[in-house]
């Protein structure tokens, strides 16, 4: 066991360890705070995985911005003091059965199929090639999430504007 | 002075600019962003003066016509199929167009500023004109058939919307609704475009060329060979494009009701510009019509001529009897081209584009105060009734002393129209009746038939123009008291236009020398008519011959516009002839007339009806064969429940029960699935998932 | 040695997770959560995939696109949840059936 594996066994706890919290915890907040191990985790195997860019990215938008978009979520929607929110769980045992399902599926494909893999090439930084690759061969979809992601935006900002009768009927 | 690409793209960019601007932003600009869009015009006219004069002192087009092209617009310019290149073509019939249209635009735009003020939509219809202003300009400024057929169809869709502007209102004069009259419009001229890009692809198809001079090179290279028959078909179908666009008889019926319209659209689009399209197209492609097809042009252009002046004899609404005005003028101007007075029909349009725009706006000047003077006397205005409609002339009299600036430059059209000395009117419809007489009675006295039409018409014109004059500013006011205190003249952005169109009828633009264009005029030399590219060449007159009947053409048609005044002096002023008796005899030319030759009902009875008899029979088709399928369908399974129900009765009863128990039990089951809680149905959706991977995985 | 199946492993469980908590939580914020841990395990696959099958820069491609999407998507559904919450207390997803037929 070297030190490549050892780094993604911790990280890969991480990142489960955190996913079980937010999944099984009763406490609304906790659930957020632990989804925040799950992600920075996720980050952490990214960069073993050589994608340095994408594990910035990861850090950035998932820790910094739908983690705190998140956690507001859950602060407007309850008492802001009353941290000990429960989250009512329905149907455990049928949850539990589908995502065992699935995750066995899942994991007796990953390793019963002969991937065609190519491996052993040294990792270089992707930054400057991912900037590239947006820039030229893929310069329309990059437009175009820019696009979807800036009427969300928009469309957020309309459907949570606050709609009291004293600001006008919302136009 | 030479010009750049710059020039004319600028020309075409300001107004879609202000278009776009004007769409989106034009309700929150101050003024409802009228001063963009007239901003964008008057550089635009700016602009066209100078190429416009740039060709008339410098003749900086003179043999070589400005052209610039884009290459590889449609198609592949690699691979060589259908490469198609587009660009911008100028030479002096470009530099003439782009005056009039730049200079009736700023005009009129000027005036709907006060025609229009106040309305719910002010900022829509000022992007409207700014879109009609640049189809207008992209169709005169194009280079090849396409972009010539896009802006055709540009030009048609803002008539479209412009007519149909006021769509709330019911009914804006008798029998017309804008909500049908913009569609009647766009219908009828969808008919003529069929022809039209029939036409072009007939063209096309031969000649593999969109640009102009590629094709007229290509036509006399022989790209027809022997089908010259073919090539006269390919003329009319173009000219069918123009009988739609220009109202030529029998397509002329959508641009009386395009008077639905307010006023200011009436003057420009269906008056001054996009109606001189259809002459305009037929100049640009003139070198590629045959004898024959001239002579079909010729010859509708004359008829419509005579049959739209006889319409207007007998109108009341005074839009009407413009709009009649304007099909039989346009009647001129296509047979000017079709005899061969090529130069003729093109000044006969600009002349008529600045007189004919004055007249309508002078209507809607009147039209304007007699709004405001019924709403001051209380009156129910009421299109549909006679007397209470703004738009009679009936009742209207006596409108001279109200209104002095817009009686004063009515007179003014009222006399370039019927062509009167020391008028543009003269000058150019002197030129036409010229080309017509030498045509007709000199060159082919087969073709007589021609300038007789258009001295008929002549004479008619000059009596219904001043019918409209005497009707509507002479004799005195009928109205109630209260409405005559309120008619006053129109603010000065109304008549300021008006005076300006006024003053552009008058000789000295187009000649120092009142009598003739032959002389000193620049317009026979400016507008020389292009060298034919068909094998055989029309047995045209030549412009010697033109001369030569241009005096006896002048004196009998100054006989004609002296016998129209005379009848018209007779009607106002002795009532020795009268259009009421003759009404009242019962005379079946009158109904005729009045009817407008029953032209709409031919169209309701024949084609609109023959589509009614079709849906009609579709619909029996459906009624009888369909519904009889069903029905006997149904009939067949009441007389198996009846025997089921006997069965029912008589001894399953049971049985069905059972199997009805088994059906509600096994609903309320599956009911149990549909919960309407989304967990549930991630769970499905999952599960499904599963057995379909593990079904194809095994 | 960590393989491709390793990585292919941890996106399963985290899969599974996401699953779970759609399916059990009745609250709408936790129920974005789990769509969440979905979405991350989508990306570590193109990750993985990009890294170990063919050595391209397509699959991180992939997952920087589906980063900005679910930032989108958790925007518009967040501005909904709190609107649901304006209009009827509650964003017990259970709860907000006005919709329903």
């Amino acid at each position: 066991m070297n030190a490549y594996d050892l780094a993604f066994y911790l990280l890969a706890a991480m990142a489960l360890v955190g996913a079980a919290i937010t999944v099984l915890s009763r406490r609304l907040v906790y659930a957020a705070f632990s989804l925040l191990l799950a992600f920075l985790g996720v980050a952490g195997l990214y960069a073993l995985l050589a994608a340095d860019f994408l594990a910035i990215a990861q850090v950035v938008v998932y820790v910094g911005g739908i983690l705190v978009l998140l956690l507001f979520g859950v602060m407007l929607t309850h008492r802001i003091y009353d941290t000990t929110l429960k989250s009512v769980r329905v149907q455990p045992l049928l949850g539990g059965l589908v995502a065992a399902g699935i995750a066995i599926l899942l994991i007796s494909v990953a390793w019963n199929t002969p991937w065609n893999t190519t491996h052993e090439i040294a990792a270089e930084p992707t930054t400057a090639k991912i900037g590239e690759a947006f820039m030229k061969h893929y310069v329309f979809p990059f437009e175009f999430v820019s696009l979807i992601l800036l009427v969300a935006l928009i469309g957020a900002a309309l459907i949570g504007r606050s709609r009291t009768p004293g600001s006008g009927n919302g136009r | 002075m030479e010009t750049t690409i710059t020039t004319y793209a600028l020309i075409l960019a300001l107004p879609l600019v202000a278009f776009v601007v004007q769409v989106f932003f034009g309700k929150r600009l101050p003024r409802g962003g009228d001063w963009l869009v007239i901003g964008a015009i008057c550089i635009d006219l700016l602009l066209s003066l100078r190429v416009f004069f740039g060709a008339l002192f410098f003749s900086s087009f003179a043999g070589t016509p400005f052209v610039w092209n884009l290459r590889g617009w449609l198609g592949d310019a690699g691979t060589g199929v259908l490469a198609l290149s587009t660009g911008i073509l100028v030479d002096n019939v470009t530099a003439m167009m782009l005056v009039v249209v730049t200079s009736c635009s700023t005009l009129i735009f000027l005036f709907s500023t006060g025609y229009m003020a106040g309305h719910r939509r002010y900022s829509l219809f000022f992007a409207y004109l700014s879109l009609f202003a640049f189809s207008m300009l992209l169709l005169v400024l194009g280079n090849n058939l396409i972009a010539l057929f896009m802006g055709w169809e540009l030009v048609g869709l803002s008539s479209y919307l412009l007519i149909g502007f006021l769509f709330e209102e019911p009914v804006v004069a008798p029998d017309i609704v804008p909500a049908s009259a913009c569609k009647k419009a766009f219908i009828t001229n969808r008919i003529g475009d069929t022809g039209f890009l029939l036409g072009i692809l007939t063209l096309f198809s031969f000649t593999g060329k969109i640009a102009y001079g590629d094709v007229f090179e290509a036509v006399r290279n022989g790209a027809f060979g022997d089908h010259t028959t073919l090539l006269t078909v390919a003329g009319i179908l173009l000219f069918c494009g123009a009988m739609a666009k220009s109202a030529q008889f029998p397509l002329h019926v959508w641009l009386p009701d395009a008077m639905a319209g307010p006023t200011p659209v009436s003057a420009l689009i269906h008056a001054a510009t996009m109606v001189a399209a259809g002459v305009y197209m037929v100049a640009r492609l003139y070198p590629l019509f045959t004898p024959d097809a001239l002579t079909f042009i010729a010859y509708v252009g004359a008829f419509t001529a005579l049959f739209g002046a006889t319409i207007a004899l007998v109108m009341n609404d005074i839009k009407r009897v413009l709009a009649y005005s304007t099909i039989s003028q346009l009647g001129y101007m296509v047979f000017g081209l079709g005899v061969g007075a090529y130069s003729a029909g093109l000044f006969h349009l600009m002349t008529h584009a600045f007189f004919k725009a004055l007249l309508f706006l002078a209507a809607g000047s009147v039209i304007h105060a007699m709004h405001r003077a019924y709403h001051y006397a209380g009156l129910e205005w009421n299109p549909r009734s006679r007397e209470n409609d703004a738009q009679d002339m009936r009742n209207m009299d006596g409108l001279r002393k109200a209104m002095p600036v817009t009686f004063a430059t009515t007179a003014v059209a009222v006399l370039a129209i019927s062509g009167v000395p020391f008028t543009s009117g003269f000058l150019s419809k002197d030129m036409i009746l010229g080309g017509a007489f030498a045509f007709g009675f000199v060159e082919n006295p087969q073709h007589f038939l021609i300038p007789v039409f258009g001295f008929a018409a002549a004479v008619l014109t000059a009596f219904y123009m001043a019918r409209l004059l005497i009707m509507t500013f002479l004799g005195t006011n009928r109205m109630a008291e209260r409405g005559q205190e309120a008619l006053r003249e129109s603010p000065w952005n109304m008549t300021v236009p008006l005076v300006l169109l006024a003053v552009l009828c008058g000789w000295f633009w187009y000649n120092p020398d009142p009598t003739t264009i032959f002389a000193k005029g620049w317009v026979s030399s400016f507008l020389t008519p292009p060298a034919s590219a068909v094998p055989q060449t029309l047995v045209a007159a030549p412009a010697d011959a033109h001369h030569a009947a241009h005096v006896a053409a002048m004196l009998v048609s100054l006989s004609c516009a002296g016998a129209g005044f005379f009848a018209a002096w007779m009607l106002g002023r002795r009532g020795a002839i009268s259009l009421e008796h003759w009404r009242l005899s019962g005379s079946r030319v009158y109904y005729l007339l009045a009817n407008k030759y029953y032209v709409d009902e031919l169209y309701n009875r024949t084609v609109v009806a023959g589509m009614v008899q079709v849906s009609r029979i579709l619909g029996w088709f459906d009624k009888v064969l369909v519904d009889g399928v069903v029905n006997a369908t149904g009939r067949f399974q009441t007389g198996l429940s009846e025997l089921s129900g006997f069965v029912d009765r008589y001894g399953v009863d049971g049985l069905v029960n059972a199997l009805a128990g088994f059906v509600r039990d096994t609903g309320n089951e599956v009911r149990q699935i549909q919960t309407g809680r989304i967990q549930n149905y991630v769970v499905y959706a999952t599960v499904g998932l599963i057995v379909l991977i593990v079904v194809t995985g095994m | 040695m960590v393989q491709l199946p390793h990585f292919l492993t941890v996106s399963a469980l985290l899969f599974a997770a996401g699953v779970f908590a759609v399916v059990t939580r009745r609250n709408a914020v936790a129920l974005l959560m789990g769509v969440e841990l979905m979405l991350n395990a989508a990306n570590l696959n193109f990750a993985a995939f990009s890294r170990f099958s063919h050595n391209s820069l397509d699959g991180q491609i992939f997952a920087m696109l589906s980063i900005v999407t679910a930032a989108a998507e958790v925007a518009v559904a967040l501005a909904i949840v709190l609107n649901i919450y304006r209009n009827i207390e509650t964003i017990d997803a259970d709860q907000a059936g006005d919709l329903r037929g």
